[in-house]
């Protein structure tokens, strides 16, 4: 391949840097209204009633909605694939606007006005009479509590439950010479903080209801904005320009719907709906907050007879992605190691938090910060070495999975290890840091992890795309999934060009979506692009030489079979003898008096297959025990992603990863008022995600493997950076002062009182 | 946008304090870093801004003939630190308002609207209270003169009447000369963050350099105001520089302090901090001043 595996600059790189490029807000048309959402100030409980005389008075008010006033429509917001098989399809549970609230900040009443000043005010003098009911932020609580379920339909708070068992586990743990070790860890609730907040805009145009909006998904907003207005899905169209990152939290459908119907309201006048950072903090969709309790039964040659794992996910007030994240937690739990008897259970509960989504890595990084930490501390319990822990256990090549059929297609993850071994020299470093004592000290700690590449075959995977030929020999490329910032268009053009066999600068690709004319594709999620929209560009080129050779053909009076294209060029099939160029062939097929045909295929590929990829953090740290802080001397991620398509927006995702990972390790976490439900840090002074003054160095590596299911032998790279980072910093903490810390992130006070506990710090009394 | 009513444009003090005279309401802006959090918050909704920020005559870092340092309050952060004045007799407060915000917020963000703002975060508040600094406050009846140990009322409160405006920040000579000092701020974080903890202490030394002879230290975040730890400062007095005493002093000023629990930090945790950011950050001032710590 020539192509595959260089690194030639991102295709949006110069738009992007010289401000030329157009994201939503950018594109607003002239005299657009501006709308704003009231947001309750309780958690729980029921709107009674509006008084919106003063709100009225607001000069520029054009028109208020409030929850009494919306369609009686429950409706999905989860970016997953419609499913024509109604118990699999996503929980339809809130409204554009909701009376029964079920969080603080549910979106209760909008107004729309001349200005955003004048709506701003108008919402700020609406009065509310709330019913109120006793706020439930816990799990365990909520499934407690269940005298006021949050949602009708499901009595017991229960979003869902799931379980397996592979082998027989009570059987398995009467083995002798068993040595039991159990664990309870905590994540935490975090947010994407993607740079551009959510925001979108709306008017009405040829009778149909067009939504401009930064979405990962634009065809399946389309699809539940209809859902949620009660329109037919044709007469929605959604419009994706650039956007400011997504990480998963523009996987769900947030401003669109209640936009698309405020524009309704006044006419199709564009209205703008565009949240604050505060709002995309509180309102939109966080990561989930999981508690996790491992079990594992270890032999004294340190195999698994057996694990055990229990997963309580925190969904909050509406259902979202759901279960779906704790499944595939307690999936990754059992996949990761699969060997002994192996038996996991999720449950996903509603409670009063924010509403949960999809976020990076989905739900990985929660269950690899329980896991890997649990390995760990199997390690000090034993004396058994952590590598061996996990070499000895891990997955290996052709591993099947029984409940999904995933199958290890290719694996480097040993090679990942020794290659992180090597950079840190780890295992002798880990000796030698095992008992210091004194206030600052060093530590070492690794993780690994598997991660699938797409969703199959839990979910539909499918995606189309559309090429079309140029009279000057060059081509368009329409792909359904986005732009992310991720590097997706620029992936897609070094394949057409790869497979079509013309250079880079003959594609074009169209980097804006619109459903109106866009080939179908779910999205810009699960780190499938490379993968499954790869499956399809790659079959979109292949159909598009074929239609170029057999024009080419007729041209030359050859057989399509004999002949080939390279460099631009129509040539003699392993030769390089050149009979005309694809320009010829456009410029004849388009102009042609007897023969025009103007060249453009679309193809849709169903993707009926998986696959792993795999990676390593290692991690060097040092502790000052008085001042409770860590510092990162070393990191380093080495990630089997099977073949790399560009060398540097790999690397460019791998640091990306890697910093949303050391946030999650050791900055960001959300707080929230246990009375109210209100959370106190949604803001980007309180939540402390890293600045570049925070960031070490960070150290990319990869172990190339040649997947034979990859569309050029590549698998997923998008999220899985970000998963091993947690753990190997709490696991170096371990190793520096023997401390195990149960909950991420490892932030200062948690330093603090985990080394209070642990006798590192002394307990003051009460001085002052 | 901001919703504010009316923005008064000042030309020149006298001007502005005739504003404030007959707009005792309204409220001085100077690099706004403060108030346009605040309307945008909407917690300031409908305010009157009389704008000082043109003000040069309110600008600027001198060495006064008295061989005091007079620092004018619309002088940015960044200015502050750059100034050739600070870098040779008070580097600490260059160092401290330098971790302020970022470079943005330390361009616009001024010294003035730091300390009168009066919250005890303020990184250039610790230093100035560390060095004994004294305010020049003026309005349409004259000048008034007051230390600026005395200027914090509360949280949030400082001594500034309604028709007030401080015009300059004075650091006298027997308060820098042959001081030296060192300023920690602890944060979640290395920039764009507010203080958990400040810590700011300065020593002079005997001429041998074996012991102390003054030592000031001044915390932000150990209580409603920033604060001075007297009890530290006095037993240090005269002392000669040992472990010992650096662990003296970290215990004594635990009795001066009064932090409280939130949920940014427990009051234990910043206990703690106090503590070991005082040693740490005296033992720095001490080797700034050329000396050594004795075991």
């Amino acid at each position: 391949m020539k192509i595959i595996g260089s690194s030639p600059d991102r295709v949006d790189a110069f738009d992007k840097v010289t401000g030329k490029a157009k994201y939503t807000s950018d594109l607003l048309p002239p005299h657009a209204l501006e709308a704003k959402v009231l947001h309750s100030t309780i958690a729980n409980g029921w709107v009674r009633e509006f008084d919106l005389s003063e709100a009225w008075k607001v000069e520029g008010v054009v028109d208020i909605v409030t929850c009494f006033d919306v369609p009686d429509i429950q409706y999905p917001t989860a970016g997953h694939p419609w499913s024509n098989v109604p118990a699999k399809q996503d929980i339809s549970d809130r409204k554009l606007l909701n009376t029964r609230v079920r969080c603080y900040s549910d979106d209760i009443a909008a107004v729309i006005a001349e200005t955003e000043l004048a709506a701003i005010e108008a919402v700020r003098k609406i009065k509310v009479v709330y019913e109120e009911l006793p706020v439930i932020l816990d799990v365990k609580e909520s499934l407690a509590n269940t005298a006021f379920p949050l949602h009708e339909e499901r009595p017991d708070n229960i979003v869902n439950k799931t379980s397996y068992e592979i082998g027989d586990f009570e059987e398995a743990i009467k083995e002798k010479g068993l040595t039991r070790i159990s664990g309870t860890y905590d994540c935490p609730v975090v947010s994407h903080c993607h740079i551009e907040p959510a925001n979108s805009f709306a008017y009405k145009e040829a009778g149909k209801i067009v939504i401009v909006s930064g979405t990962q998904i634009p065809h399946l907003v389309r699809r539940m904005v209809g859902q949620a207005l009660g329109v037919e899905w044709g007469k929605i169209r959604v419009i994706k320009p650039y956007l400011g990152g997504g990480f998963g939290n523009r996987q769900d459908a947030l401003t669109e719907p209640l936009n698309a119907y405020l524009t309704t309201r006044v006419g199709g006048r564009p209205v703008r709906l565009a949240y604050t950072r505060e709002e995309t903090f509180e309102c939109t969709r966080t990561r989930h907050a999981m508690t996790f309790d491992l079990t594992t039964y270890v032999r004294k040659d340190g195999s698994f007879a057996a694990r055990e794992l229990t997963v309580y996910s925190n969904q909050g007030g509406y259902a979202s992605h759901g279960h779906a994240l704790a499944a595939n937690a307690a999936n990754a739990f059992r996949m990761m190691y699969p060997v002994g008897a192996i038996r996991g259970k999720a449950i996903t509960a509603y409670t009063n938090m924010p509403t949960a989504g999809a976020m990076r890595a989905y739900g990985i990084p929660q269950v690899a910060f329980a896991l890997e930490s649990h390995i760990d501390d199997i390690s000090k319990e034993t004396g058994l070495d952590p590598l061996l822990l996990r070499t000895k256990n891990m997955m290996r090549l052709g591993y099947v999975d029984g409940p999904t059929t995933i199958t290890c297609h290719s694996t480097g993850l040993a090679e990942c290890i020794e290659k992180g071994e090597e950079h840190l020299d780890y295992s002798r470093k880990r000796l030698a840091y095992a008992d210091q004592s004194g206030p600052i000290r060093r530590g070492v700690g690794m993780a690994i992890f598997c991660y699938k590449t797409g969703v199959y075959p839990i979910s539909l995977e499918t995606s189309a795309v559309r090429m079309i030929l140029n009279q000057d020999g060059s081509m368009q490329v329409q792909v359904g999934a986005t732009e992310i910032g991720q590097g997706a268009d620029t992936v897609w053009v070094m394949m057409t060009a790869e497979t079509v066999g013309v250079t880079l600068d003959k594609v074009h690709l169209v980097s804006k979506q619109d459903t109106d004319v866009t080939p179908y594709d779910t999205g810009a999620y699960g780190s499938r692009q490379t993968y499954v929209s790869g499956m399809a560009v790659k079959k979109t080129a292949e159909s598009m030489k074929r239609k170029i050779l057999e024009y080419a053909a007729l041209m030359t009076n050859k057989d399509p079979m004999d002949l080939d294209i390279v460099d631009n060029k129509i040539v003699r099939k392993n030769t390089d003898i050149v009979l005309i160029t694809v320009k010829d062939v456009a410029m004849e097929s388009c102009y042609s008096l007897t023969n025009s045909n103007h060249i453009a295929v679309e193809e849709t590929h169903h993707c009926s297959d998986n696959t792993y990829a795999f990676g390593v953090c290692f991690t060097e740290i040092e502790v000052d025990i008085p001042l409770c802080q860590i510092k990162i001397l070393d990191i380093i991620n080495v990630h089997d992603s099977g073949r790399i398509i560009n060398q540097t927006t790999a690397r460019g995702q791998v640091h990306g990863g890697m910093s949303m990972g050391l946030g999650y390790g050791l900055y960001e976490y959300h707080k929230f008022d246990p009375k109210t439900g209100r959370m106190l840090n949604g803001n980007l002074l309180d939540y402390k995600l890293m600045t570049p003054l925070d960031t070490p160095t960070l150290h990319a590596a990869f172990v190339e493997t040649d997947d034979p299911t990859g569309p050029y032998g590549n698998k997923s790279l998008g999220e899985p950076p970000t998963i091993p980072i947690a753990p190997a910093i709490r696991n170096a903490v371990l190793n520096a002062t023997g401390v195990s810390i149960n909950s991420n992130p490892l932030h200062p006070e948690r330093l603090f009182d985990s080394f209070v506990e642990a006798g590192l710090i002394k307990q003051r009394s009460e001085h002052v | 946008m901001y919703n504010f009513k009316t923005l008064y444009e000042a030309t020149s003090v006298a001007e502005a304090l005739k504003l404030k005279a007959n707009h005792p309401e309204a409220l001085f802006l100077a690099g706004g870093s403060d108030i346009l959090i605040k309307i945008r918050e909407g917690r300031l909704a409908g305010v009157d801004l009389i704008n000082i920020y043109m003000l040069d005559e309110l600008r600027g870092i001198c060495l006064e003939k008295d061989g005091s340092i007079l620092i004018r309050p619309l002088t940015s952060f960044t200015d502050v630190a750059m100034h050739p004045v600070i870098k040779e007799h008070l580097p600490v407060l260059g160092e401290a308002v330098n971790t302020i915000g970022g470079p943005q917020i330390r361009n616009i963000g001024t010294i003035g609207g730091n300390i009168c703002n009066g919250v005890p975060s303020a990184d250039s508040a610790i230093t100035l209270k560390a060095y004994d600094a004294v305010l020049e406050i003026v309005s349409t009846e004259g000048t008034r003169i007051l230390p600026y140990a005395d200027f914090n009322l509360g949280f949030g409160k400082v001594d500034l009447g309604p028709t007030e405006l401080l015009a300059g920040i004075r650091i006298p000579k027997a308060s820098w000369e042959n001081t030296y000092g060192h300023y920690i701020k602890y944060s979640m974080r290395k920039a764009m963050d507010i203080a958990t903890l400040g810590c700011s202490v300065n020593v002079k030394l005997a001429k041998d350099k074996q012991s102390i002879d003054q030592l000031r230290i001044a915390f932000g975040v150990a209580a409603p105001i920033p604060i001075r730890t007297p009890k530290a400062e006095e037993l240090a007095k005269g002392e000669t520089i040992t472990k010992a005493l650096i662990d003296r002093i970290g215990e004594a000023v635990l009795e001066d302090v009064n932090p409280r629990s939130s949920w940014r930090a427990s009051k234990e945790f910043r206990l703690q901090l106090i503590e070991e950011l005082a040693k740490r950050a005296t033992v720095e001032a001490i080797k700034k001043a050329g000396g050594t710590i004795n075991v």
